[in-house]
């Protein structure tokens, strides 16, 4: 029984991701290799070999890996599939895109978002927006999963030493083509690693307030701004601030949610924090029956004063 | 060309569901159940294509229970020209449902099929992807933005940290995220035309596909419950209480 773990990363760095899927392997039991499918990806190879707990790195190189295209990287575990009993990919926009192609093609289901393990087969999985938890038994002989990264520790990124296998690149589809990206540059913690995270909701009026109130504080507490998806609709924030159901899952230490009302669908994506604070006007917001601290105050006061006395 | 676009039958999403006593299942019975919201953005997506001259037809296809078609009379009434209800009371696991739907892509040869990217019952966000792999072609899933023209769908989509565009040669699959479009509003007009447009019922049989469940649901449970949380008066105590109590900052 050996594990595959499906690294993310930029071909120079892994991502944090990676790690939380890698303890999530271990957990399955056996072994676990990392496949790192990149172009001029070595040194994320590097990476992956000094991870604790990896025994092996399969490292694919081609150009047409470069941009993590779902057809050529699913392509790319298939050709090497065969010889795990487990293949794991990190719930991310990358994992979930890649993984169920490969499942299909295995004719195996596959297994979303899982947040614990409890059997080589059995595993835990929130359902209705985090509403209600399944545990679900496989009966395929290979398993293929996304792991909620929120739902399990990081491995150790150094302390290992994997020997680093060449694998051949499978051949590219042909049938995509990656075109360019914009990516939001920022010096902020990752949204999903931050151990605090500040997110603004509706109340916020506009992009300049959100901006004018919530950057000072994430600021001072060295803390990654979220939103609610009302925000960004409204375009007070970008599109990868969401936090919730369909947007990211966070578990930080705090989490302070201000001008939020706390719908499910924002719920489901920041209930596992350890602490939560609110910050709303409404008595009624639902956010208040999740909040470890609730605060009952306009946002436009409180939080420039919150800033303040930190 | 065709579009094609699959419905699920969800409990609306405004319904807190509850978890049954005996933990095999959440209660669904005599709880209200909608369009998946991502499923009518692809459906409004498949019928702008439509308005555009892109498209020539769009069919609606949703696998369940009878009453998904009144899932299917939804999708007509936001625009799509016909529909096709795979009816069977088995539960039906993404792979099955990508399967039947492989069938019915063999058989209507669309340009181009939009999906919703998860249902928000199972969000399990597999569907899209599953069916691009079992017929072979290229995918674009999360889209907030799809342009078609001269055989190719150019397709912006939501990824971590930001955007990416991609290219794909038609036939694809393309599934929908939130902002790809605000779906238009029903009018009474439009759901009484609905009603007679032409409405198809086949089974997985009729399909070629047999339904077996590669997941079995041991139990299910309530998620973990927070402890009761304490409202303060200001922003001091707040400030006070995480240094001291909460020691998280």
């Amino acid at each position: 029984m050996t594990s595959l773990v499906i690294a993310e990363h930029d071909n120079a760095t892994l991502k944090p991701s990676t790690l939380n899927t890698v303890t999530a392997a271990a957990q399955c039991g056996g072994d676990v290799h990392v496949l790192v499918a990149g172009h001029n990806a070595g040194e994320a190879a590097k990476a992956a070999s000094q991870v604790a707990g990896v025994a092996k790195v399969i490292h694919a190189e081609g150009e047409h890996l470069a941009h993590g295209l779902a057809e050529n990287m699913a392509a790319q575990v298939l050709a090497i599939a065969g010889n795990y009993s487990h293949i794991l990919f990190p719930a991310t926009a990358s994992g979930k895109n890649i993984a169920p192609r490969v499942a299909a093609k295995l004719d195996v289901g596959q297994i979303s978002d899982i947040t614990r393990v409890d059997a080589a087969d059995t595993f835990e999985r929130p359902i209705y927006a985090g509403n209600a938890i399944a545990v679900v038994q496989s009966v395929d002989a290979i398993k293929v999963i996304t792991v909620r990264t929120t739902g399990f520790d990081a491995a150790a990124a150094t302390g290992g030493s994997a020997a680093i296998e060449q694998a051949a690149a499978a051949p590219a589809s042909g049938k995509s083509s990656f075109l360019g990206n914009e990516l939001a540059k920022n010096d902020r913690p990752e949204l999903t690693a931050a151990k605090v995270v500040v997110s603004g909701g509706r109340a916020l009026g506009s992009a300049e307030k959100f901006n004018e109130i919530m950057t000072p504080l994430a600021d001072k507490l060295g803390a990654a701004l979220g939103a609610s998806r009302a925000a960004v609709d409204a375009g007070y924030a970008p599109n990868d601030w969401q936090v919730g159901q369909t947007g990211k899952i966070v578990a930080p230490q705090l989490y302070i949610a201000a001008g939020i009302s706390g719908a499910i669908q924002h719920l489901a994506g920041m209930k596992d924090s350890k602490v939560i604070v609110a910050i709303n006007k409404d008595a009624e917001a639902p956010i208040f029956a999740v909040a470890d601290y609730g605060l009952e105050a306009d946002l436009f006061t409180a939080v420039p004063e919150l800033t303040k006395a930190l | 060309m065709k579009v094609l676009v699959p419905v699920k039958r969800v409990v609306d999403y405004n319904v807190k569901v509850r978890v049954k006593s005996d933990n095999t299942g959440v209660d669904i019975a005599n709880v209200k159940m909608s369009m998946n919201p991502f499923d009518e953005i692809a459906v409004e997506e498949a019928v702008r294509l439509k308005e555009k001259g892109v498209a020539t037809e769009v069919i609606a296809v949703s696998c369940g229970v009878a009453q998904c078609q009144e899932t299917l009379r939804t999708a007509m009434a936001i625009g799509a020209d016909r529909a096709i209800l795979v009816e069977s009371a088995d539960e039906l696991q993404p792979l099955s449902v990508a399967k039947l739907l492989k069938a019915i892509v063999d058989k209507e040869q669309p340009g181009l099929v939009i999906l919703g990217k998860q249902a928000i019952d199972d969000d399990a966000n597999q569907v899209g992807q599953m069916l691009a792999a079992l017929a072979d072609l290229p995918q674009a899933t999360f889209a907030s933005k799809v342009e078609v023209a001269d055989g190719k769908a150019k397709v912006t989509r939501e990824v971590d940290g930001g955007m990416e565009t991609v290219e794909l040669t038609l036939p694809a699959v393309i599934t929908a995220d939130l902002r790809l479009n605000e779906p238009r509003y029903v009018t009474l007009p439009n759901i009484m035309k609905a009603k007679k447009k032409q409405l198809d019922t086949v089974k997985p049989a009729d399909l070629g596909v047999e339904i077996k469940p590669h997941l079995k649901t041991l139990k299910v449970t309530e998620p973990p419950k927070r402890s009761a949380g304490i409202k303060v008066p200001d922003v001091a105590t707040l400030v006070a209480k995480l240094k001291n109590e909460a020691k998280v900052i």
